[in-house]
């Protein structure tokens, strides 16, 4: 739908971020080469120009790493917790005042639109930091008992999907409970986890306290198994967490995961038609749906699936996709060039079982890695597309007529993290938030993130926490 | 009269009723599918009872139980599950002295410190009864989130729970990890102690007799090895408590708990005696968290 007013560009600068050419393993304090001298490089998914060049840890790597953090951990674990407090303040505040330039960052390694690094990624990694701050001198008050103990080196594995963000989720609880970390971030996003360990130096943080080792899924698993490490967290494909939960079985690793999903958002009909459509969009099509908890399957009330379909496809038709950076667009690049053969290959799939594809009218850019927002009506719960996390912009449309069946089929899935209800029913939203089986449920609302409030899933969606008072148990031995 | 006499005699000296111990599933006493019982004999090698040896089959049928169970057990009132978890000390008070006799003759242990270990049973009954309806408010409640919403997390039973009792403790042990896990709202497939069943049986008559609705626990006795590994493989098991196991168990247990993910709590030291804290609850309970806007909802301006 050609719009009568067109938007002239409005790019954010490039020039607040300067990438350096090549980028070492942050280690004991210092940035070095992998010991085996491997590099990767690192490319912007909307042009697939290359940003940097990256050391990539080995098992040796690994193994300096951890040592690091052993010896650190000594210091760390026995300094006050009000001292603690102050390191993570710190970080909180040069995150704050970096801000705009991590967003570029962000933007330029991951894909996503700036309007989301800008407004959502940064803040939160900001509020991350703050918060887990103020709970490292009030652990005796956490409800696990009077002065509950941190666990030693956590090794941690964070996704490519929010990069900074995944990064506060797991570092700030571990500091603030006095564990040091090992964190691999994802072979496509390494840099803003790269920048984060020159503001860690910033704040004069400790050597060891924090050690950032890019690479791919060999360097996260010699992590996982290293026998020094004494706490696992990861948050990835509900597969590699299977495989990792083999790994530290039989060990006295304490695990965290968080995994996959496929999340039901249920429109009854009686909702506020605009919202819904609004929190449907926010569902799906938020970070181009590379959502864990994304609302990937919309269970709509039969009696009102024309009228609400229609709105939908009219919204869709004047989302924006192009340019990250553009501060207009809605739509940013995939992450890689294998993601978008994933989400291709699905989206193919959900074709040839049959059900009815839909793009709004749209323009791809011509080099980089993108995908049209999609949706798929005509879907059962057998299609591969109602089962299947695609963690992309393809939204499967199922119906139902009666509040129970919707709840049958919103828990007809393996996963358990996160669901939608759309209704100006209180007593609705109530009763069916009581009977999903997930870990958030977003009622009139979708994709919101807190760190006071905890997240996690329920059944293969992986188990603990993360935010909130809760998730400081993943990191204390209780 | 000298007939008589002797028949009097043998009276005061009549023989006892043997009983059949059975498993329990699903509220129902049978048999072992298999058909196999195994000799259970005291720490002395004298013989007491042929327990139920259970099989893989009915390790799965008492998960059926217990997942069918589990939408009434966990949709009960809080305050009602605790009136229940207490109606189990009652009764297991009014039985005191066969669980006295049966835990002597089960651990070796003397009278004094049978009845000692029974005791500290029906206590720990009474102190998880209490705890059902304050573990949401201690684990859950409003979060304070930067912005305009309600914000609220509550804990919710994981499903159905496999709990391996632990070997050495027949009763108090075995207490000490169940009334947790059905305190929350969980459902459990229960393997008993497996050189000391027959308390753990016994126990399963008093819940028949406790309002405990038929399913919510379910009692196996058997080889510990073979019970488990079907257990920890079932995709509908969502949570394994290896008290029971021994390390090269529980690390087997673990990897064939790892393929649905399923919560595992590992084996540690326990103290059974010792008021325990919480975390044999929380062990099995998810936590939920509920977001709705407060005020504003749009972008129009339109408010409440």
């Amino acid at each position: 739908m050609a719009s009568v007013f067109e938007y002239a560009p409005a790019p954010e600068s490039r020039s607040v971020v300067d990438i350096a050419p090549s980028y070492g393993l942050f280690i004991d304090g210092e940035f070095t080469e992998a010991a085996d001298g491997k590099v990767f490089k690192t490319v912007s998914p909307s042009t697939e120009e290359v940003l940097s060049e990256v050391a990539q840890a080995g098992a040796e790597d690994v193994d300096r790493a951890v040592r690091a953090a052993r010896k650190a951990f000594e210091k760390w674990s026995a300094l006050p917790g009000s001292e603690r407090a102050k390191y993570l303040f710190r970080i909180a505040r040069i995150i704050q005042e970096r801000s705009r330039e991590l967003a570029v960052l962000e933007t330029l390694d991951n894909g996503k639109p700036i309007r989301e690094t800008r407004d959502a990624d940064l803040p939160l990694v900001a509020a991350h930091f703050f918060y887990y701050a103020g709970w490292a001198d009030k652990l005796d008050h956490a409800g696990f008992g009077a002065d509950p103990r941190p666990l030693g080196v956590a090794g941690q594995v964070i996704p490519w999907n929010f990069p900074l963000l995944m990064l506060a989720w797991k570092i700030a609880p571990a500091l603030a409970t006095g564990n040091t970390v090992v964190l691999k971030p994802a072979e496509t996003t390494p840099l803003s986890a790269l920048f984060f360990a020159d503001i860690c130096r910033q704040a004069g943080l400790p050597r060891g306290v924090v050690n950032i080792l890019p690479g791919y899924g060999d360097t996260g698993a010699a992590l996982v198994a290293h026998p020094d490490v004494n706490k696992v967290a990861f948050t990835g494909s509900t597969a590699v967490g299977k495989e990792i939960a083999r790994t530290v079985a039989g060990t006295r690793k304490k695990l965290t995961l968080e995994l996959g999903g496929k999340g039901a958002n249920i429109v009854f009909d009686d909702a506020p038609i605009d919202q819904a459509v609004e929190g449907i969009v926010t569902g799906i099509f938020f970070n181009q749906g590379q959502v864990c908890c994304a609302g990937s399957r919309l269970l709509v009330q039969e009696s009102i699936q024309d009228e609400l379909l229609d709105a939908l496809k009219r919204r869709l038709s004047t989302l924006r996709l192009g340019d990250p950076l553009d501060k207009n667009t809605d739509i940013g690049a995939i992450n890689s060039a294998e993601q978008l053969a994933r989400i291709t290959a699905l989206a193919e799939q959900g074709e040839a079982e049959g059900a009815e594809r839909w793009s709004p009218a749209c323009e791809l850019p011509a080099s980089g890695y993108w995908f049209a927002p999609t949706l798929f009506t005509n879907v059962t719960q057998a299609h591969t597309i109602a089962r299947d996390e695609i963690f992309g912009p393809v939204l499967s449309v199922l119906t139902f007529r009666t509040p129970d069946e919707a709840v049958a089929k919103a828990n007809n899935t393996q996963y358990g993290l996160s669901a939608g209800i759309w209704t100006e029913k209180g007593s609705r939203i109530l009763a069916v938030a009581n009977k999903l089986r997930a870990g958030v449920v977003w009622s009139n609302t979708f994709n919101k993130f807190d760190p006071t409030s905890p997240f996690g899933g329920y059944k293969e969606s992986g188990f603990g926490r993360e935010g909130g008072r809760h998730g400081l148990e993943a990191y204390l031995d209780v | 009269m000298s007939d008589h006499a002797s028949i009097s005699g043998s009276a005061a000296r009549r023989l006892s009723v043997f009983k059949t111990y059975k498993l329990y599933v699903g509220g129902k006493f049978p048999r072992s599918e298999s058909g196999r019982v195994y000799e259970v004999t005291d720490p002395k090698g004298n013989w007491l009872a042929n327990a139920p040896q259970s099989s893989r089959k009915d390790a799965r049928d008492a998960v059926v139980a217990a997942r069918k169970a589990f939408g009434g057990w966990s949709g009960a009132t809080a305050y009602n599950r605790g009136q229940v978890l207490y109606r189990v000390a009652e009764m297991l008070e009014g039985r005191r002295d066969q669980f006295v006799r049966e835990v002597a003759d089960a651990e070796g242990l003397s009278k004094s410190k049978a009845a000692g270990v029974v005791d500290a049973t029906v206590d720990r009954w009474v102190w998880y009864a209490g705890w059902t309806d304050k573990i949401a408010q201690v684990t859950g409640g409003a979060n304070p989130v930067a912005g305009p919403f309600f914000n609220l997390s509550s804990p919710e039973p994981t499903g159905v729970v496999a709990v391996l009792a632990p070997q050495e403790s027949s009763l108090l042990g075995l207490v000490s990890v169940v009334a947790p896990v059905i305190a929350t709202g969980n459902t459990a497939v229960v393997v008993a102690s497996e050189k000391a069943p027959l308390p753990a049986l016994s126990l399963a008559e008093v819940l028949a007799t406790s309002d405990v609705p038929g399913g919510v626990v379910n009692v196996l006795s058997g080889r510990t090895a073979e019970i488990a590994a079907p257990l920890a493989a079932h995709q509908d098991v969502n949570a394994i408590d290896l008290a029971g196991a021994d390390e090269e168990l529980a690390k087997e247990l673990e990897i064939a708990a790892a393929d649905n993910l399923k919560r595992v709590l590992r084996p540690q030291a326990v103290d059974y005696f010792e008021t325990p804290g919480i975390e044999r609850m929380t062990a099995f309970l998810e936590t939920k968290t509920v977001w709705h806007p407060t005020g504003s909802l749009g972008a129009g301006g339109s408010s409440y």
